[in-house]
């Protein structure tokens, strides 16, 4: 197979970016989106151009390091999946792909197709734990957890924190995120005793990163790699709402 | 939150007005005497449009300013933007909504100031002497142009509500994992269900179905 | 320089040791805690643990990842589970047993008191994620859930879906989110640690490479903790993280670390085979496929006919042949060897030739569509994925691939290396797994090292070190650094025709086929051989673009692979050293007739740690032996028949 690529080159954050065309040739349908750039940056390596830079790790979609848009869309056209899971076969022999950056103003871009999202850790920070210091838990099975509540915990808690929520959201919009770490902290006896604290923090946490503001067009969710629900943003929703009133009334 | 809070009362207002709109289809006399009970509702009347003009600009300020954030929130945009669930109802709330305005102006001053339309002057009491609202409307609405603004703005209305009915219930985080879904649908049922409502008077009008209690 | 390696294994009985350790080790006053820089290099399970922990006694913690978040950490990817002790099956597990599955299962070449303290801390790890709010399986009832795995014969594994290494690693990186907001711990994301500095003898900083802007930075500390994992990716393909390395380890080794037993490597028997030539690192397919998976290959080979054209007169199914009670299930190493006996053979499938079969068509008949569906649901689906073929229609291909590596740096029964002030934890290290890890041990052995060992143990060091902390404009510091700054110059300024890429493949090839599932000492000396050739060329002929001062990722690889490059040759040297087989070690030459791993406990019952003498052949590496002792357990013979 073989493909025209038009790929987003930016050498820092200063300079100015494009898009650029590079010819990906001899492309077994078998090759996973990421190992075709990979190619490509070989020959341009050899022809002594600079590589596209772009971001992953494991590449079986659980770290969450990759982060491209391919053809619009946050990782590309397989979903539920990252973009390291999506495999040539997926596309046209002869198709032209569009590959910019996740795009999100809390997202500054490192160069090329990498973007930094330390927001996302500064979101978890502000309060996306368990205060439970090493030594002092209690025998694990004197709190039972019905299974459903664990099951709708780990659905939560799956989530990778790539970001492309807030990357596909049309407001740029990390409730997605804010809801998956929000929620699985709420289903869990564990996470009571901070739950209103929690919320609170994190959604303020989160619009100081000037993330925008969800209404509600469920885009994150058909992007996530995760699955992640946005059923839960609404119970994200409540929670704020909930905690609002509590805060309110101790004050 | 407010946003979404001020649109479940936009929303009950414009059931409540369909409902009363639709009147028209029982004649004259209905729709009159709802008008005038309205009227005569006095200061209480004045509290009610004064709640609504507050609902309204509250709901356009936040909406608009939340807009602009989120406009700002992806400085640099993509080249290429591909939507997987993301409706294009969802997407244009704001334009949708700004249009909605413009609709509303316009409707305020041709049914509520009457300036835009100098025959409504010219209109007599009905017969148990109220204003003859029916025969407004149906004056209004014979003009195809009057007619087709009307249903543009219905066809908005209905677009910014297909999205909106669903959206307050997760923004008000009534929504869960099972009901989502029936929601949507919902919503959108509900929207053109709205738009069928209004749609059905000025376009009644037309076919001349509907005709004027009166003679100028 | 070094004299002998003394363990530090507390005397006492074997189970008391750990109690007797803790209640006479010395302590670090509250007060004086926060006067302690701690540099930990590594966010995974064991460095994120030990973050966390040791910044919630009120140490200064400075934390270091490549990765651009700590949860990004490769400990994330680990699928199956986590061992402890607890016994809520009541199927008769114990601590002790739990010690002696594990040095069975590393066939006797671990510490008993490690292994002991390892099993005895487990139960504590699993009671510390809960209550981080880790969901792990439950049942009905409100229980935590077990399964059995990797053959053991008690249900000790406790599991998050498929995600176990993901929720235990969010469960640590969420304690050090809570220790950075705290301002106890620093972090310091898309740092990679390029040296190791010693100050009159004792590690006392860092010199990092910021792969943002390209900087070179010197941190001192007052005592350095390495957490950085494994080493696989020297052979190029693994199931590893593309990033995963053995820089940090190996340039503590180059700065007189001992490194133990680096020849000691796991292969996985399930993975997806390799399909071209640009495959750039391999997937894992959960073992507990074997349960209901029949793996076979054709009788004859070359047979290139569809696995449905070919009668079942016609297959071998060569685990239930050689091994008739434990058939599909034999062990990681046996059933990844045989793999490879028959692809040697010809007879493997796939378009490489490199792949077996594993069908569940039998399972699909027997227990139907659905069952199969609701068992590996998950994973037909990403074998699909990745492959484009659809399992339940026809077999699954398979392979196996190096997934582990038990090696690592030598450390003492306080995880101390030789250097004092180098502390190892977690899969750099070389301590609980002997020759062969067991499943569901690694994620335990992070977390116990970081959540409930090193914290105890750092103070007995710390204690006597109060003010010893250089200044970061110490000489040693410049010289390490420029040292450093020379060597990424040197990097970029060969401007050669090759690509880093096209070294590694080459190197993890080599490996892969002289140092890999199986080695003889022929292969080990040829590949002794070439290493140092491949290793010559690349200094020559690489191709390095960009610049230091920016963001370049083919940089950071190159640094990488050049590690990997010298580092092969130890890993060799130590494979033909070991002149017996062992675990993960097979050596051709020592085999039962069954053609079984055959130790030779009278001559190599010992850890062997290498110490660095210089580049290459010209010095070779001097070995020292750790002798283990066994006054517990009784050395037998695996069988699997
Ligand atoms: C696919 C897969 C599945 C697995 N499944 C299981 C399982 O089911 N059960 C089990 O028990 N074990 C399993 N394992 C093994 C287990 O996951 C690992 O051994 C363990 O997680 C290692 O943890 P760690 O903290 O030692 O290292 P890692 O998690 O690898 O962390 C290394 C850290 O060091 C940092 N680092 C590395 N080098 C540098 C450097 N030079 N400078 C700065 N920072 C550096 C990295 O950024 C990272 O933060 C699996 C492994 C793999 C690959
Ligand atoms: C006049 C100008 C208007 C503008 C600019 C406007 C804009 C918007 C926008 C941008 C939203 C999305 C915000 C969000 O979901 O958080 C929204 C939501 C909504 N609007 Fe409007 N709107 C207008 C008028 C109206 C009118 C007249 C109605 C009712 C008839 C209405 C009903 C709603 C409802 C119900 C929602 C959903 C609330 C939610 O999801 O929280 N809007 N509007
Ligand atoms: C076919 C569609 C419609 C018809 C026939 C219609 C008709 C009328 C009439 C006759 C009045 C004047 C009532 C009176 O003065 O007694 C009126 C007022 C009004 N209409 Fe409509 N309307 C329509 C659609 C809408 C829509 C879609 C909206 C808003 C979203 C709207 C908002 C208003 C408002 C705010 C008033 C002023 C109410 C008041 O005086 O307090 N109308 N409408
Ligand atoms: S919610 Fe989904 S899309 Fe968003 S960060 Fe988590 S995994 Fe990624
Ligand atoms: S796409 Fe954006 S608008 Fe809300 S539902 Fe998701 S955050
Ligand atoms: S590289 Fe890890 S999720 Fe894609």
């Amino acid at each position: 197979m073989k493909f025209k690529l038009k790929v987003w080159r930016q050498k820092d954050p200063k300079t100015k970016g494009k898009l650029v065309q590079y010819e990906a040739s001899d492309v077994s349908p078998n090759t996973s989106f990421l190992e075709m750039l990979d190619a490509v940056n070989e020959r341009l390596i050899l022809k002594g151009e600079e590589p596209i830079a772009f971001d992953s790790d494991c590449r079986e979609g659980i770290c969450g390091t990759c982060s491209l848009t391919i053809n619009g869309e946050a990782h590309g056209p397989d979903h539920p999946g990252a973009a390291c899971e999506v495999y040539m076969r997926r596309f046209k022999d002869d198709a032209t792909i569009v590959v910019e950056p996740f795009r999100a103003k809390p997202f500054p871009l490192i160069k090329d197709l990498v973007v930094d999202r330390s927001a996302l850790d500064r979101i978890v920070q502000a309060g996306g734990f368990v205060a439970a210091r090493a030594g002092s838990a209690p025998e694990a099975n004197s709190t039972l957890i019905p299974k459903q509540n664990a099951d709708r915990a780990m659905e939560a808690a799956a989530c990778i924190g790539c970001g492309a929520c807030a990357a596909a959201c049309p407001n740029a919009s990390a409730m997605l995120f804010t809801a998956a770490k929000v929620s699985h902290l709420a289903f869990l006896p564990q996470g009571q005793p901070e739950r209103t604290r929690r919320v609170l923090k994190m959604v303020s946490a989160m619009d100081a990163e000037g993330f925008g503001n969800c209404t509600n067009t469920y885009e994150c969710e058909a992007v996530c790699p995760a699955d992640i629900s946005a059923s839960l943003i609404a119970k994200l929703n409540r929670e704020y709402a909930v905690a609002s009133l509590r805060r309110n009334a101790d004050e | 939150m407010i946003v979404a809070v001020t649109g479940v009362v936009l929303i009950a207002f414009v059931v409540g007005h369909l409902l009363g709109n639709l009147q028209i289809f029982l004649g004259p006399d209905w729709v009159n005497s709802y008008a005038e009970h309205l009227r005569e509702l006095g200061p209480l009347l004045w509290i009610i449009r004064a709640f609504l003009l507050v609902n309204v600009l509250v709901h356009i300020f936040f909406t608009i300013s939340l807009a602009i954030e989120n406009r700002r929130a992806r400085p640099v945009r993509y080249k290429k933007r591909d939507h997987v669930k993301a409706t294009f109802a969802s997407r244009s709330m704001a334009l949708s909504g700004l249009i909605l305005l413009a609709f509303i102006l316009y409707h305020l001053a041709h049914f509520t100031v009457r300036v835009t339309d100098p025959r409504f002057l010219l209109l007599k009491a009905d017969p148990l002497n109220r204003y003859d609202v029916y025969s407004m409307m149906v004056y209004g609405f014979q003009n195809p142009f009057v007619s087709g603004f009307y249903i543009v703005g219905m066809f908005l209305l209905a677009l910014h509500l297909s999205h909106g009915t669903s959206s307050f219930f997760q923004s008000l985080g009534l929504n869960d994992e099972k009901l989502a879904p029936r929601l949507v649908t919902a919503g959108r049922l509900f929207a053109w269900l709205i738009f069928v409502g209004y749609t059905s008077i000025p376009v009644a009008v037309l076919l001349h179905l509907v005709k004027p209690a009166q003679q100028l | 320089m070094i004299g002998s390696l003394d363990s530090r294994i507390p005397a006492g009985p074997l189970a008391d040791k750990w109690t007797n350790h803790k209640d006479h080790a010395r302590l670090v006053a509250p007060n004086n805690r926060r006067k302690f820089e701690i540099i930990v290099v590594g966010s995974g399970l064991a460095g994120g643990a030990a973050a966390a922990t040791l910044g919630e006694l009120g140490y200064n913690v400075k934390c270091f990842c490549y990765q651009d978040s700590p949860r990004r950490a490769h400990s994330i990817a680990a699928q199956g589970g986590i061992n402890a002790a607890k016994n809520y099956q009541n199927d008769g597990d114990s601590v002790f047993r739990l010690f002696y599955d594990t040095i069975k299962g590393g066939d006797f070449r671990a510490r008993e008191a490690n292994v002991y303290r390892l099993a005895e801390v487990s139960n504590l790890i699993i009671d510390q994620c809960v209550e981080q709010g880790v969901p792990f399986a439950r049942e009905y009832g409100g229980l935590l859930a077990n399964r059995s795995f990797g053959g053991a014969q008690v249900s000790r594994t406790f599991y998050a879906r498929g995600q176990t290494g993901q929720q235990l690693l969010l469960g640590a990186y969420q304690a050090l989110c809570r220790q950075i907001a705290a301002g106890t711990v620093e972090m310091f994301p898309q740092t990679e640690m390029l040296d190791l500095v010693l100050v009159e003898g004792h590690a006392k900083g860092i010199i990092t490479r910021n792969l943002v802007t390209g900087k070179i930075e010197a941190h001192s500390g007052d005592a350095v903790v390495l957490a950085t994992g494994g080493y696989g990716n020297v052979f190029y393909l693994s199931t590893n993280a593309r990033g995963c390395n053995v820089t940090a380890t190996y340039r503590a080794y180059k700065k007189g670390a001992l490194f133990a037993n680096p020849c000691y490597t796991q292969i996985h028997p399930t993975c997806i085979p390799v399909t071209g030539q640009n495959q750039s690192k391999l997937t894992l397919m959960s073992e507990s496929l074997r349960n209901d998976g029949r793996v076979w290959v054709p009788k004859k080979p070359g047979d290139k006919r569809a696995p449905a054209q070919i009668p079942e007169a016609d297959r071998d199914y060569y685990l239930e042949r050689k091994y008739p009670s434990f058939g599909n299930l034999a062990p990681r190493d046996i059933s990844s060897r045989s793999a490879k006996e028959v692809c040697d053979e010809g007879r493997g499938v796939g378009e490489s030739g490199r792949g077996v079969y594993l069908d569940f068509a039998d399972a699909i008949a027997r227990l139907g569509e659905t069952t199969i569906r609701e068992r590996y649901g998950n994973l037909f689906h990403i074998y699909e994925k990745i492959t484009g073929e659809n399992a339940y229609e026809r077999p699954m291909r398979i392979y196996p691939a190096v997934h582990y590596t038990m090696g690592g740096l030598w450390v003492d029964y306080n995880l101390m290396s030789n250097v004092p002030g180098l502390h190892v934890i977690g899969e750099a290290n070389f301590s609980d797994h002997g020759a062969n890890r067991l499943g569901a041990s690694a994620l335990m052995q992070g977390l116990a090292d970081g959540y409930f060992v090193l914290p105890y143990t750092l103070p007995a060091y710390l204690a006597g070190q109060i003010g010893k902390r250089p200044p970061t404009d110490h000489p040693e510091f410049s010289k390490a650094q420029s040292e450093v700054e020379a060597r990424t110059k040197k990097l970029l300024s060969i401007n050669g025709k090759r690509s880093v890429d096209s070294f590694h493949k080459e190197l993890g090839l080599l490996l892969w086929d002289k140092c890999g599932m199986a080695r003889n000492a022929a292969g080990l000396r040829e590949a002794l051989g070439r290493i140092p050739e491949l290793r010559e060329e690349f200094w020559s002929d690489v191709r390095v673009p960009g610049e230091d001062e920016e963001f370049n990722q083919s940089l950071e690889r190159a640094g990488r692979v050049a590690d990997f490059l010298e580092f092969a040759e130890l890993m060799c040297t130590d494979a033909l050293t070991r002149d017996e087989s062992c675990g993960g070690h097979f050596r051709e030459e020592h085999q039962t007739p069954d053609g079984e791993a055959l130790r030779d406990d009278e001559n190599f019952t010992d850890v062997f740690a290498w110490e660095y003498q210089g580049n290459g052949s010209a010095a070779a590496p001097k070995l020292h032996r750790e002798p283990l002792i066994f006054e517990t357990v009784q050395l037998t013979q695996r069988s699997y028949k």
